[in-house]
């Protein structure tokens, strides 16, 4: 029974009908409408794809656009096969070395990453010049530079170094055999070693002989303390020792002699009691005089006079200097100026410059600092300075030489005499009278193009040397990279052409032992290497390689030439024609070497704020004369007029001409440096050749002719605005009343009326308040006393934090990216109170306001992201990209950013920079930044991300350093000790203007600078409460 | 002694029957366009074409490509957001509040107004968008879970508030837009003998039956929407002034300017309307419907709010000097005597002496000088946004960084560009959807008291 049990749903299927049946083949009771969703069901059916095949392919599909859009792009790095010992990925080593280029010193650490050197810090352990300026920060950069001579060039074709090392011998040697002079002209070297090669190659060739020659020459300067005391070099000036400092037209705070004066001027300017008075009498607006408490005018025609005028007034010897007649207000001042030398306490604690290249002026000028008791103070006679060695003479005797054919071979090291002579010194024509002519550079650039040898040398990241600067300072340059290219060192031809077997390095060393031996110190080399530089006792003094008679003090009035000739040649020399002209050098470009460097063609100058150029500057007096223009266009951005120059008819035809507040009425003003050739994409045809106008070694010309000429020139300037227009940006007080009143009279704090009574800005809030007290809190004091606008900081920023260079016409647009700007500030002739007296309304007071004086007093302002506490712009960014950390740092995630920009304008110090261009893509910027060549690349940061286009950004207060320094003491499970972490702006300032630390540290520098009655923050009432604030400007007038 | 009391001047001129205005206004979809239209839409397509290029080349190159600088970091972008905006106030000011306020007379132009209120949000919600230097990360804006973390978007940015006020405001204004437009196409649809077209239409309508019941739910959504976008049509320009007022920018942080950025918004929508309505009723003979009466309410109202925005200019000016902060004070002074002040001169005789004309009965029912004022109007309000923004932000702070601002070829080309967009929608939409809302406007075509009044005098009563 069981087996025959059966189930059944109906009826019908128990009775097993036809429609039963029907039923049961089907899965579905009613027919499905496929056809009406699917179309035609017939071709549906009669396709041979499965479900299960569509599925496949649908998978296979997805699975294949998955992988074609995972593509990533591919980035070349081989690993090392065997790791150097010292180097961990990631981690930075750093070498000491010594920079020098004929220009600048400096004390060196280089940082390098992965092999690669990629930051100059200066050496803070140093013994002499452990400060960085503009130039040398770039300097690394300079290294990469992609337009640099990469093979030895003999006959203007590629050759091999030792074809060429053989060929120079057999030059040398025919030279000699045809009694032809073996000249080389180098640029000064205060390398012992290099010295001692030179003298060999001098017993090997009896023909040969060695001229030094610098661009910015002081050889007449020289010549007279080589007179004094036998030994060729400038004395040490000891600033730091000044009360009163009296520059005659000496830029000392930029280059000059070579000495980092600067440090030392910060020292003497501590505002207190002691703070020193800085006098300076000279022709164009300089960096120095800028930062002159007092700046008297005058032209390089009166400076002489005024000279002597001081002397007759400081001097108690029966000696008077006749004095021609001086313009009334330059007499006032130099009778104040030596009322002030005078005082008794600034007797023999004063110093007196002068700048230029004359003899008869330094005559003088040594006469007062006698009489005023500074020799062997102030002015170390017996310490002498040996970066400036250049011979005026022998550089003319050479080139009359060369002209009448005595000269078989010359050999060129450093200098580029064809740029940087004179047109009437006829270089050119003289060279074409070299039979062989050879020039060590590092590009082929205007002498080396000429020669028939041109040798590409190493940078000096890739050499070996040492330096000795000054008495007692002995240092080392040590390469930190394998050559880039197939460069050598001079030296190390100098070598094989005296016929030595031995490198450069070797003899470097078997030198360094033998004189370390010879002075009797020990010193393990290794142990030089790693500092740097050594101190060696006065008595190392032979460590140069000639005799030298020292003399330690200036005991007579005998003085080294009688102070009536000097008299007499003074006014013999001033010829006073309509216009007088005087040539500088650039904070930026300097001499022109480093003209293909795109950070300092980009670095503003300090006091024009014009990049990318050089210009003549002239009065607003004679602007007006000559009908010059400084013109607004519609963006803001300046025209000015061009006029021809010419000096003792020489010309240069179209040079642009920029109205300077505080140019000495009847000169002009012209930087060198500018107007390169064949030194590469950045640098080429930028400016003009001021060196073109030198007739000799001066740089000052009584008589030149200025016309103006058509045409209109577009400046590239990173700042318009040239006034404070009386607002307390700059705060800024006299010594006077900074030691005797209460800081609210000068340092005003900004209070606000509210229902409860006065309160601070940073009182009254819409916002919660940070905690500030956990963890770091990190603030940076900027003391505007101490800046001197130099414009290192803003380089070592740039080269840190992998700014974008962008180029003349982008700074036209105001779009430069730097993170860190200085602004200048002129102070103008209208204010409140003489509105008020002359009875000027309102709108012509502003609008006078704009106008800088005619002699106006400079300020200078380094202004970065202030991180602000209460950020304007953290509460605008739609998405969260800029955020508040807790260590009192506002940050900026590019990432996250989409470029509105709003918070760029709700910046109230505008410090923002957004990125307006793929800088390191697009191809329009492809000839002035870095990043976009293959060696340029190389100098990026790998710390600091390269932005996009279309993102903001700002500066970060070197995040990338303050994580370092945090994982660091972490590591080793300590705090972080004050001054550890360093911003690159606050390392690289020489004046240490910038103190950057943690306030919640109570025993950090900043915490007390930031109690300082000198302190206030930038536009506090806005109440931003930023981590950043200023020091008050003291003028000690 | 007969005594007739006054008649109510009737909306709808010229003894129309309701087919009359169905012919009227169905007129233009039906027939061929002629060539002053087909002018007009080659121009506008041209310099629509040359602003998508323009878009195009910054999109590609960067916001380099426009005349902006490190200081001055916005200016015709958001000039001409700022423009747009405002010019798309009046559209929805006509049908939601003067729906509520039961202004009949709002009929015959609410349906343009309306129109140009959606075109030109969309002209202006292109500006936020072009201007981000990075678009493509534009969606970061919307808060969405995301997988970064907790990263979310700032509430507190007023940028933000403009993407949820601008978004919310165009898509009220799109659908009370549309629900109007419904029973309107049900009458072309009814009318329209090409498949083709009555297809479309049959779709656009939304199967509109035209009965009672669907009247009554068009009647109740209409004011259910006019309730929704009348607290719209105050809200985002206000949320707009406070991209400005809550920052810290003297010349920006100003408390007066959300009344004031709205009445100058609803003073430049409805300047926009006069431009081109007057024309509308010119070429598609609409006089009888658009008559002087509405050009003469509208010119009141431009009076009005113009003059409201001089108090507010004037206030400005006021608060400025009343405050004692110098930057305040030199903003001001700067905005009138710096180096725009040929900005603020043709703002102030555009914005605020122009509209004054008004007053006299006379100019303010001339159709000539009326359709002049508009364009007065217009570009005074376009360089009272420009003297806003580029002025406040070109001198601020730190004199150090004072700028000035050019615009290149690009910042022109895309404006250009945004008026020709502006053109095409608007000239295309006077070919294919009903310029009037008839279907409203029949519903007054007897409610004045002039054609009982005239068939009494004519004896037939």
């Amino acid at each position: 029974m069981a087996e025959n049990k059966k189930f059944w749903t109906s009826f019908e299927e128990l009775g097993n009908t036809p429609i039963a049946q029907k039923m049961a083949n089907k899965e579905f009771a009613e027919e499905i409408p496929n056809e009406d969703f699917l179309g035609d069901a017939e071709t549906l059916e009669n396709t041979s794809t499965s479900r299960r095949d569509f599925l496949k392919f649908m998978g296979f599909s997805t699975a294949a656009a998955t992988v074609a859009a995972c593509e990533s792009p591919v980035v070349k790095s081989i690993p090392y096969v065997v790791k150097p010992e010292e180097i961990t990925p990631g981690m930075p080593n750093y070498y000491a070395t010594t920079y020098f280029d004929g220009n600048d010193y400096a004390s060196v650490l280089v940082k390098t990453r992965e092999g690669r050197p990629i930051k100059i810090e200066p050496n803070k352990e140093a013994h002499f010049n452990g400060g960085t300026n503009a130039r040398v920060q770039a300097s690394v950069l300079s290294l990469y530079d992609s337009a640099r001579l990469k093979e030895p060039m003999m006959d203007g074709a590629e050759s091999d170094w030792n074809t060429v090392v053989d060929s120079l011998r057999t030059e040398l040697e025919n030279s000699e055999n045809s009694e032809k002079d073996i000249a080389l002209l180098t640029n000064t070297i205060i390398s012992p070693s290099t010295r001692s090669i030179l003298n060999k190659l001098q017993t090997k060739y009896t023909r040969f002989k060695h001229v030094t020659y610098d661009e910015f020459s002081v050889s007449h300067k020289l010549d007279y303390y080589e007179k004094a005391t036998g030994v060729r070099g400038i004395p040490h000036y000891r600033i730091d020792k000044a009360k009163v400092i009296v520059s005659f037209g000496a830029d000392f705070l930029n280059g000059w002699t070579g000495q980092n004066i600067d440090s030392d001027y910060a020292k003497s300017r501590k505002p207190g009691p002691d703070m020193s008075r800085h006098i300076q009498i000279e022709t164009n607006m300089s960096l120095t005089g800028s930062n002159a408490d007092r700046r008297i005018k005058a032209k390089p025609s009166e400076m002489g006079s005024a000279l002597a005028y001081l002397f007759n007034k400081v001097s108690n010897s029966s000696v008077t200097i006749p004095v021609a007649d001086l313009r009334a207000d330059l007499k006032m001042a130099m009778d104040d100026t030596a009322a002030e030398l005078l005082e008794g306490k600034n007797k023999g604690n004063s110093v007196v410059f002068v700048g230029g290249n004359d003899a008869h002026l330094e005559n003088i000028a040594f006469a007062i600092n006698f009489a005023l008791g500074n020799i062997s103070n102030t002015v170390a006679l017996g310490d002498t300075v040996f970066m400036r060695q250049g011979n005026d003479t022998d550089v003319v005797n050479l080139l009359a030489e060369m002209k009448a054919g005595k000269v078989g071979v010359l050999m060129m090291q450093g200098v580029n005499p064809s740029y940087t002579l004179g047109d009437k010194m006829e270089f050119d024509e003289a060279l074409a009278k070299v039979p062989v002519s050879v020039c060590f550079s590092e590009k082929l650039d205007e002498t080396a193009s000429q020669c028939k040898y041109a040798l590409p040398t190493h940078h000096y990241l890739e050499s070996w040397g040492d330096a000795l600067p000054k008495v007692g300072i002995y240092a080392l340059t040590q390469p930190v990279i394998k050559p880039l290219f197939n460069t050598r060192q001079p030296q190390e031809i100098y070598l094989s052409l005296a016929g030595e077997d031995n490198n450069y390095y070797n003899f470097l060393r078997a030198y360094y032992d033998r004189k370390t031996a010879e002075v009797g110190i020990s010193h393990a080399w290794n142990k030089v290497l790693h500092d740097g530089t050594l101190e060696i006792p006065l008595t190392a003094e032979d460590l140069w390689e000639k005799e030298v008679m020292f003399v330690n003090s200036h005991e007579t009035e005998e003085f080294v030439y009688d102070l009536l000739t000097s008299a007499d040649a003074l006014k013999n020399e001033a010829i006073g024609g309509k216009f007088e002209l005087a040539i500088y050098q650039k904070a930026g470009i300097g001499t022109g070497t480093m003209a293909n460097n795109p950070h300092l063609q980009e670095l503003p100058d300090p006091i024009s704020k014009v990049s990318w150029d050089n210009y003549v500057t002239v009065s607003a007096a004679d602007a007006l004369d000559l009908g010059l223009i400084y013109e607004p266009q519609s963006n803001g951005a300046i025209n000015g007029s061009y006029v021809s120059i010419s000096v003792d008819g020489v010309t240069i035809d179209k040079v642009p001409a920029m109205i300077q507040p505080g140019q000495t009425i009847g000169t002009v003003g012209l930087a060198a440096g500018y107007g390169r050739k064949g030194i590469g994409k950045a640098g080429d045809g930028v400016g003009v050749n001021a060196y073109k106008l030198m007739s000799d070694f001066s740089r000052t010309y009584q008589d030149i002719t200025l016309t103006k000429v058509d045409g209109e020139h577009e400046f590239a300037m990173t700042q318009l605005g040239r006034t404070m227009m009386g607002r307390k940006i700059v705060n800024t007080t006299t010594l006077d009343k900074y030691l005797n009143e209460d800081s609210e009279q000068w340092n005003e704090t900004p209070m606000f009326h509210t229902h409860e009574g006065h309160k601070e800005a940073n009182e009254i809030s819409l916002w919660e308040e940070h905690d500030h007290e956990t963890g770091h809190m990190w603030n940076m004091s900027i003391d505007l006393n101490s800046c001197t606008g130099c414009g290192a900081c803003v380089v070592a920023c740039h080269v840190e934090n992998n700014v974008p260079v962008v180029g003349k016409a982008e700074i036209r647009m105001f779009r430069d990216m730097h993170w860190l700007r200085i602004d200048r500030y002129y102070s103008s002739d209208m204010n409140d109170e003489v509105a008020e007296e002359s009875g000027i309304g309102v709108i012509e007071k502003f609008r006078k306001m704009e106008d800088p004086g005619t002699s106006p007093e400079v300020y200078f302002q380094p202004v970065m992201c202030q991180h602000c506490n209460h950020a304007p712009c953290e509460t605008v960014c739609p998405v969260a990209a800029t955020t508040h950390s807790s260590e009192g740092l506002n940050h900026m995630t590019y990432n996250r950013c989409i470029g509105t920009r709003y918070c760029a304008n709700n910046c109230p110090y505008k410090v923002r920079r957004f990125n307006w261009f793929n800088y390191n893509g697009n191809d329009d910027f492809a000839d002035v930044n870095p990043a976009q060549d293959d060696y340029g690349r190389m100098v990026l940061n790998p710390d600091v991300v390269v932005r996009s286009r279309g993102v903001m950004e700002k500066c970060s207060l070197c995040i990338q350093r303050i994580q370092y320094g945090k994982l660091e003491a972490k590591k080793e499970g300590r705090a972080i000790p004050d001054g550890e972490v360093q911003t690159a702006c606050a390392q690289a300032c020489s004046t240490n203007s910038f103190v950057f630390g943690d306030v919640n540290d109570t025993s950090s520098q900043v915490l007390k600078e930031k109690g300082d009655k000198r302190a206030y923050h930038l536009l506090e009432e806005i109440g931003t409460q930023p981590s950043v604030f200023y020091q008050t400007k003291i003028k000690n007038a | 002694m007969h005594y007739e009391s006054s008649i109510r001047e009737p909306l709808i001129l010229g003894d129309k029957s309701y087919h009359d205005i169905t012919v009227e206004v169905a007129k233009p979809i039906e027939t061929k366009a002629n060539k002053a239209w087909w002018f007009l839409f080659s121009l506008a397509l041209i310099m629509f074409m040359w602003g998508v290029g323009c878009i195009l080349y910054t999109i590609g190159t960067g916001i380099g490509t426009w005349g902006l600088n490190k200081t001055v970091n916005w200016a015709w972008d958001i000039t001409n957001f700022v423009w747009w905006v405002g010019i798309g106030h009046a559209g929805t000011l006509i049908s939601a509040i003067l729906l509520l306020f039961r202004q009949k007379w709002r009929m015959s132009i609410n349906r343009s107004a309306e129109a140009m209120t959606i075109f030109s949000v969309i002209q202006a919600a292109l500006f936020p968008g072009i201007h981000m230097g990075r678009l493509w990360m534009g969606y970061f804006v919307m808060p969405i879970p995301n997988q970064f973390g907790s990263l979310w978007v700032n509430f507190n940015s007023p940028l933000l508030w403009d993407v949820f006020a601008i978004s919310t405001y165009f898509s009220v204004s799109l659908v009370f837009w549309y629900v109007g437009l419904v029973p309107d196409f049900a009458m072309i649809r009814d009318r329209a003998i090409n498949p083709i077209q009555k297809h479309i239409y049959k779709i656009l309508s939304f199967g509109w039956g035209g009965k009672a019941k669907h009247w009554q739910r068009f009647e109740e959504l209409s004011l259910v929407l006019a309730g929704l976008a009348t607290p719209l049509v105050l809200s985002v320009h206000t949320i707009v002034s406070m991209d400005f007022a809550t920052s810290v920018i003297p010349g920006w942080h100003t408390t007066i300017f959300p009344p004031y950025f709205v009445a100058g918004a609803v003073f430049s929508g409805f300047a926009m309307v006069q431009t081109l309505l007057l024309v509308v009723r010119k070429v598609y003979k609409m006089e009888h419907y658009i008559t002087v009466s509405h050009v003469e309410m509208m010119n009141i109202i431009i009076m009005v709010t113009g003059s409201i925005v001089g108090v507010a200019y004037i206030t400005e000016l006021f608060i400025a000097w009343y405050s004692g902060v110098e930057f305040e004070q030199y903003a001001f002074l700067n905005r009138a005597t710096g180096p725009y002040w040929w900005a603020y001169l043709a703002m102030m005789t555009c914005n605020v002496v122009s509209p004054q004309f008004m007053w006299s009965k006379k100019l303010r029912t001339s159709l000539v000088f009326t359709f002049f004022i508009s364009i007065i109007v217009n570009i005074g309000m376009w360089f009272e946004r420009f003297v806003i923004i580029v002025t406040s932000l070109h001198r601020d702070y730190l004199p150090s960084s004072w700028a000035k601002f050019s615009p290149s070829f690009v910042d022109i080309g895309i404006f250009l560009g945004t008026i020709g967009f502006f053109f095409v929608l608007f000239l295309l939409y006077t070919r294919s959807f009903p310029v009037i809302a008839q279907a409203e406007l029949k519903t007054i075509l007897k409610s004045s008291g002039e054609n009982y009044k005239k068939l009494h005098d004519n004896g037939e009563h």
